[in-house]
């Protein structure tokens, strides 16, 4: 069973790869693009759910660490002249100005910066339970966004970082994508995982088993953080601007949507409910451009694809509150099931 | 210990040998809950000790009471709804656990060599408590007298010297109850528990506790052997009001 499930993975992975070889080949600059932004939203997505759902703390600052590691990622990716001709107001600080990393260190030193304030934090976020932890980690994603505003000797102010290299492609989003998700269902499945859903489920209880509740939300918002922080690395060098303004609440409410709608801690559910709204926010495009009913025209409104996503989570929260996936996980074991179900009853 | 200008628990004193089973009995709202709650850190004492082991363990973190072996069941059944019945046991194993996050996240083999251990000392578990064909369901779908067994069986696998059972027997039927009564013996052998119970059923306190404290509004009104509190006429005031002059509770 342990060898049939590794070598699923690895098909599973491989047919993964094929399919975006081809899109690479032979897919439109378009396509790619949201194939690029789908693998990102998919890291984002499982380690959010992995504080929100696994763990049950309604953390509502993941854009706080995706501003951080893609602040942090940009600044090293940058060459030491291009930071010099784009930071014209305030200069900036040693050693940022003269430090240049390789995009893949980059990206583990945005991880890192995000993990390490997500340690400060944790301090006075998980003091707290409930609304009053919402309420905090929602002041701490104001407060970075208002410190990438005003710390202009780092971040450039308002003015934001332009022009870095557009390094991130199907290959680098898939494969922390995939990476991420493999190491996090490890996580979830680990007696470490365990511990963190039963302080999900009843904290006092959990208490009482012996197990440290400080210790182990640390440890998910920590790993949370890393993996949100690497993403934000991602998202800089895909849309190659930042700015204080791109990282705001909308963000995570979007992430949050996503969970939502996947099935609040289900891996699976995060990816699906990721992969719907990247696809989805492309498709519904549709509805903010004109649409001409041959008679009649209808004027396009910008931000109905919000009030269509909005509409949607409203739905589903209220006639499915378990999102597509409940807690449940697609698995080969399920879907092995799931077909010598259907093969007994086709030779039946 | 004082809940603002209530006094829950006043001047109150019990010694626990090990391998003793005592009783805690009282009307409801006496204090006895909050006795475990100071006993196992989930209350602070307003004042006085705790000793467990030469260590005044009063006013430390639940976790850590716990993991110096003193564990408890709740009166309101407390399992991980979600969570299935093996997996709510395994949890019990966490805090012993070697392998640091980095090998379980990684999945190296000595985390795996680790979880089959603790996945098969976890159904020996269920196993003892008759719970072991319910291993993969919900522990929310369990039924009622299923689920105070399986707060049981989470807190032995903590492996306690000292375990605290509030109310298991509530909401059994009367053949549960014995089976109960006869398992909580067995348990105390083998695992060379100290049990301290709190229990409504008198017939179930009486048959199995060498030694019964009495509680009512948070002082202790009376100790002894089930003998002596049975016809204690303080005991039958607290249990019966006036007119339970001359009688026996049983
Ligand atoms: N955390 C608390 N805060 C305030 N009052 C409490 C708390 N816990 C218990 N009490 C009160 O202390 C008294 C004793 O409660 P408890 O120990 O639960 O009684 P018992 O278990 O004997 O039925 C009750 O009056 C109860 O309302
Ligand atoms: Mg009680």
């Amino acid at each position: 069973m342990k060898n049939r499930n590794l070598i699923l993975n690895i098909l599973g992975i491989s047919a993964l790869f094929g399919v975006l070889r081809l899109f690479e080949a032979y897919g439109s600059e378009y396509q790619v693009r949201i194939l690029d932004n789908m693998g990102v939203f998919i890291t984002l997505a499982v380690s959010y759910n992995l504080v929100v759902g696994v763990c049950g703390q309604l953390h509502l600052g993941p854009n706080a660490f995706i501003t951080i590691g893609a602040y942090t990622s940009a600044l090293l990716t940058m060459s030491p002249a291009e930071k010099q001709m784009s930071f014209i107001i305030t200069p900036l600080v040693w050693p940022l100005n003269v430090l240049h990393a390789p995009f893949a260190l980059s990206l583990v030193a945005g991880g890192v910066m995000a993990a390490l304030f997500a340690f400060l934090i944790s301090f006075p976020v998980f003091r707290v339970r409930g609304d009053y932890l919402a309420i905090v980690t929602l002041g701490f994603g104001e407060v970075v966004r208002v410190l990438a505003n005003a710390l202009q000797s780092v971040t450039n102010g308002p003015l934001g970082l332009k022009g870095l290299p557009p390094r991130t492609n199907l290959w680098w989003s898939w494969g922390i994508a995939v990476l991420t998700t493999l190491l996090v269902v490890k996580l979830i499945n680990s007696s470490y995982g365990r511990a963190m859903k039963a302080i999900r489920e009843d904290e006092t209880a959990a208490k009482a088993m012996g197990i440290d509740p400080f210790r182990h939300l640390v440890l998910a918002f920590m790993v949370s953080a890393f993996f949100s922080g690497v993403s934000g690395g991602l998202l800089a060098h895909l849309i190659t601007t930042i700015s204080p303004t791109l990282f705001t609440f909308f963000l995570t409410f979007n992430l949050l949507m996503i969970i939502v709608v996947g099935g609040l801690g289900s891996t699976t559910g995060a990816i699906v409910g990721a992969v719907l709204f990247t696809w989805g926010s492309e498709a519904l495009r549709v509805v903010e451009s004109d649409m001409n009913f041959g008679l009649f025209t209808i004027p396009g409104i910008p931000g109905m694809r919000m009030v269509l996503f909005s509409l949607i989570l409203l739905l589903v929260i209220i006639f499915a509150r378990h999102g597509v996936m409940g807690r449940g996980e697609i698995t080969w074991n399920r879907i092995a099931s799931g077909w010598g179900a259907l093969a007994g009853r086709k030779s039946a | 210990m004082q809940f603002g200008g209530l006094c829950a628990v006043n001047d109150f004193s019990i010694e626990l040998k090990p391998g003793e089973l005592v009783g805690l009995i009282g009307p409801n709202g006496a204090g006895k809950t909050t006795v475990f709650n100071m006993i196992t850190g989930s209350l602070k004492p307003t004042s006085g000790r705790v000793l467990w082991l030469e260590e005044d363990v009063a006013g430390l973190p639940p976790h850590y009471v716990a993991a110096r072996g003193i564990a408890r069941t709740f009166q309101n059944i407390r399992l991980f709804g979600d969570m299935t019945v093996l997996e709510n046991v395994m949890v019990s194993f966490h805090f012993r656990l070697r392998s640091s996050f980095w090998e379980a996240m990684t999945g190296l083999p000595g985390y795996g060599r680790e979880e089959r251990r603790i996945r098969k000392d976890a159904l020996e578990f269920l196993e003892e408590m008759g719970l072991l064909h319910l291993a993969n369901e919900k522990a929310s779908s369990l039924a009622y007298g299923q689920q105070r067994r399986l707060e049981i069986a989470r807190a032995l696998a903590t492996r306690p010297k000292l375990l605290l059972l509030d109310e298991p027997a509530a909401g059994m039927n009367p053949p549960e109850t014995r089976e109960l009564a006869e398992l909580v013996r067995e348990l105390r052998t083998k695992y060379d528990l100290t049990i301290l119970l709190i229990e409504h059923d008198m017939k179930f306190v009486m048959g199995l506790c060498g030694r019964i404290q009495v509680l009512d509004y948070g002082i202790t009104i009376a100790t002894g052997s089930p003998a002596e509190i049975q016809c204690n006429p303080d005991v039958i005031r607290a249990y019966l009001g006036g007119e339970g002059d001359g009688q026996c509770l049983r």
